[in-house]
């Protein structure tokens, strides 16, 4: 396709093939001709053009939206017959649309504004459902209406049984790692026996409730809120309201009692895997006797550092359902969408139980 | 405040507008509406004219931004929660795709709201699930999960759980979108027994030519939100009206 420069009589000529093949490459040159032309007014003569399809039809048609502002008017003549018919059923291709001037650009207090307002209308309904969910939770504990008899159970197994392993494997590593590291430290002051106690202390009030929920986060969490966006996008959502059960109950509620029960067991088992993992660290490559190890931790822990490592890890189980049901309500689009509320979930999980933790360490511990 | 008019019917609607934002337009647009007990409706049109909106506005999915949306005789809208779901135990919805939980078998699927909302047994729950199964010519398919069976059996499927409680209405999405003429057809039939045995209400969204003529019942067409045509399908056959022509008679 060739553009011609526009003439002293404010003329651009277009002429050629104007197909997909030509006509997108041509934009950059169009509008430079048009930029450098003097006149307010331009005729784009088209009377040499030999072919045209959709794409170089609908280019046309887009052709003054190239223009600069200063220029009032662009009309397209003397398009050939041969190829006025079929530029007629390109909708709109041989009429210029109009030239609607953009939309001012919001300031920054605008997007400011906006944003706040996003943000604090999504924290309302997560702090909407937060309540709705463990209220829901707390009176179907004596009204079970709406809960399907069974769901509990199945729940608690794919939250709790089914993540035992899992939980166990990484714990008995992780107690090992951190003997190994406290042990690094400690050797250099002659103390090594009292890695027993950093351990027990280290696992039983940090790493043993947040590594259970961490685990729980990236299995369950992600399962819920893909679970949750797949039954809106496929209308279960719905069809559950059009029964007369609300989602919310019938999804969500034994979710969160399998969280709420399972999430503590899992920290007291991953308390005593982890002390496991360190005391066959410690014995095997330390040189501290068995006893001498056991002693020490029962030394060292107090029932104080037990009883928070399981408020926390309840705490985590309420966060992580929270959260992922909120993340899975919020699922907009297709496949790609559910995607999205999985990973969503897991990252704003995880951030929940650390920021959830850190909660904790300042009210136990701050002195 | 209901007219006259709406009195004693189980669905009426008036002045009905739905948008899904905001600051959207309206996909809905002053739709008035009302049918009576036993009545066959078709609400048809193309595609986004908002057929599927206006069938869940009236069962309650989607809020009216404006009108009055009366479900037997009762405000949807306007209930509190318990006497909403008293009332939509009264009502079967079979979606486009029939929106079978995944998690459940098909038995569990048909038998749920049988078991959530009355204190049959489990054994009557599976007669009753067992007989509806049978009834829409799924027998032995109690076990199966949904997603083993294929989108006829699942329509079906879906069929028999929005009867399960013996619906005074039925509201159909699209029955036999996507399906064979001849599994099309035998939905169609299906639902004209529940129709002439139970006198079950049916309210079905269509766009089928074929499933229009075979219900044969009250057409309400829409166009751009808006009822362009509500009377018989005979005479919208032969109306002489381009819009219903175009619909009618594609050329």
């Amino acid at each position: 396709m060739e553009l011609t420069p526009v003439d002293a009589t404010g003329r651009l000529r277009v002429s050629g093939v104007c197909t997909v093949a030509t006509a997108p490459a041509s934009t950059v040159r169009a509008r430079r001709l048009l930029r450098d032309s003097g006149h307010t007014q331009i005729v784009v003569d088209l009377s040499g053009l030999t072919q045209l399809d959709t794409v170089g039809a609908v280019w046309l048609r887009r052709l003054p939206t190239l223009a600069p502002p200063r220029i009032r008017d662009v009309s397209l003549v003397d398009l050939p017959a041969s190829l006025s018919a079929f530029a007629s059923t390109v909708q709109g291709a041989t009429a210029a649309p109009p030239r609607v001037a953009a939309d001012p650009d919001p300031g920054f207090l605008d997007r400011i504004g906006e944003r706040a307002y996003a943000d604090v209308s999504a924290i309302m309904s997560f702090l909407y459902l937060a309540s709705d969910l463990t209220w829901a939770s707390v009176v179907a504990l004596v009204r079970r209406r709406g809960i399907r008899p069974g769901a509990f159970i199945e729940q608690a197994t794919l939250v709790g049984a089914d993540g035992v392993a899992i939980v166990a494997v990484i714990m008995f590593l992780i107690g090992g790692v951190s003997t190994l590291q406290a042990a690094a430290q400690l050797r250099q002051f002659g103390a090594n026996v009292l890695v027993a106690d950093l351990l027990a202390i280290g696992i039983t009030r940090e790493l043993g409730p947040l590594m259970a929920a961490i685990m729980v986060a990236g299995r369950s969490g992600s399962s819920f809120a893909a679970e949750i966006s797949t039954m809106k996008f496929t209308e279960e959502l719905d069809a559950l309201r059009t029964m007369a059960l609300n989602p919310l109950h019938f999804v969500a509620v034994p979710k969160m009692w399998a969280m709420l029960l399972t999430v503590p067991m899992l920290t007291v088992m991953a308390n005593f895997i982890g002390l496991a993992g360190g005391t066959a660290t410690g014995v095997l490559s330390l040189d501290i006797s068995p006893a001498t190890f056991i002693n020490r931790v029962q030394n060292a822990l107090l029932l104080k550092d037990v009883i928070t490592g399981l408020v926390k890890s309840f705490s985590f189980a309420w966060i992580i359902t929270i959260v992922s049901v909120h993340r899975g309500l919020q699922f907009r689009g297709g496949a790609a969408g559910v995607g999205r509320a999985t990973t969503a979930a897991v990252v704003s999980a995880i951030f929940s139980i650390i920021v959830l933790d850190l909660v904790w360490g300042l009210l136990f511990y701050l002195r | 405040m209901t007219s006259p008019a709406m009195a004693g019917k189980v669905v009426a609607v008036r002045d009905l507008q739905v948008a899904y934002a905001e600051d959207a337009p309206p996909v809905l647009d002053g739709v008035t509406l009302a049918v009576d007990r036993g009545d066959v409706t078709c609400i048809v049109g193309g595609s986004g004219c908002g057929k599927s909106t206006l069938l869940k506005a009236i069962i309650g999915l989607v809020p009216p931004r404006a009108g009055l949306v009366q479900l037997l005789g009762e405000s949807l809208y306007e209930l509190a929660e318990d006497n909403r779901d008293s009332l939509l135990q009264r009502v079967g919805v079979m979606f486009q795709y029939g929106a079978m939980l995944g998690s459940l078998t098909v038995g569990e699927n048909v038998g749920l709201a049988l078991q959530m909302h009355t204190s049959a047994e489990p054994g009557l729950v599976q007669d009753v699930v067992d007989a509806w199964l049978e009834r829409v010519g799924l027998a032995g398919s109690a076990n199966r999960m949904p997603s083993e069976l294929s989108g006829g059996m699942r329509k079906r499927a879906a069929l028999a759980r929005a009867m399960a409680l013996e619906p005074e209405i039925l509201f159909c999405d699209e029955p036999g979108a996507g399906l064979d003429p001849i599994t099309a057809a035998g939905i169609d039939r299906l639902l004209l027994t529940l129709n002439e045995r139970q006198a079950t209400t049916l309210i079905v969204v269509t766009h089928e030519l074929l499933s229009i003529e075979r219900l044969d019942g009250r057409l309400v067409m829409l166009d751009g939100g808006r009822v362009i045509y509500d009377g018989t399908a005979q005479e919208a056959r032969v109306a002489a009206r381009s819009d219903l022509e175009l619909f009618f008679h594609p050329r």
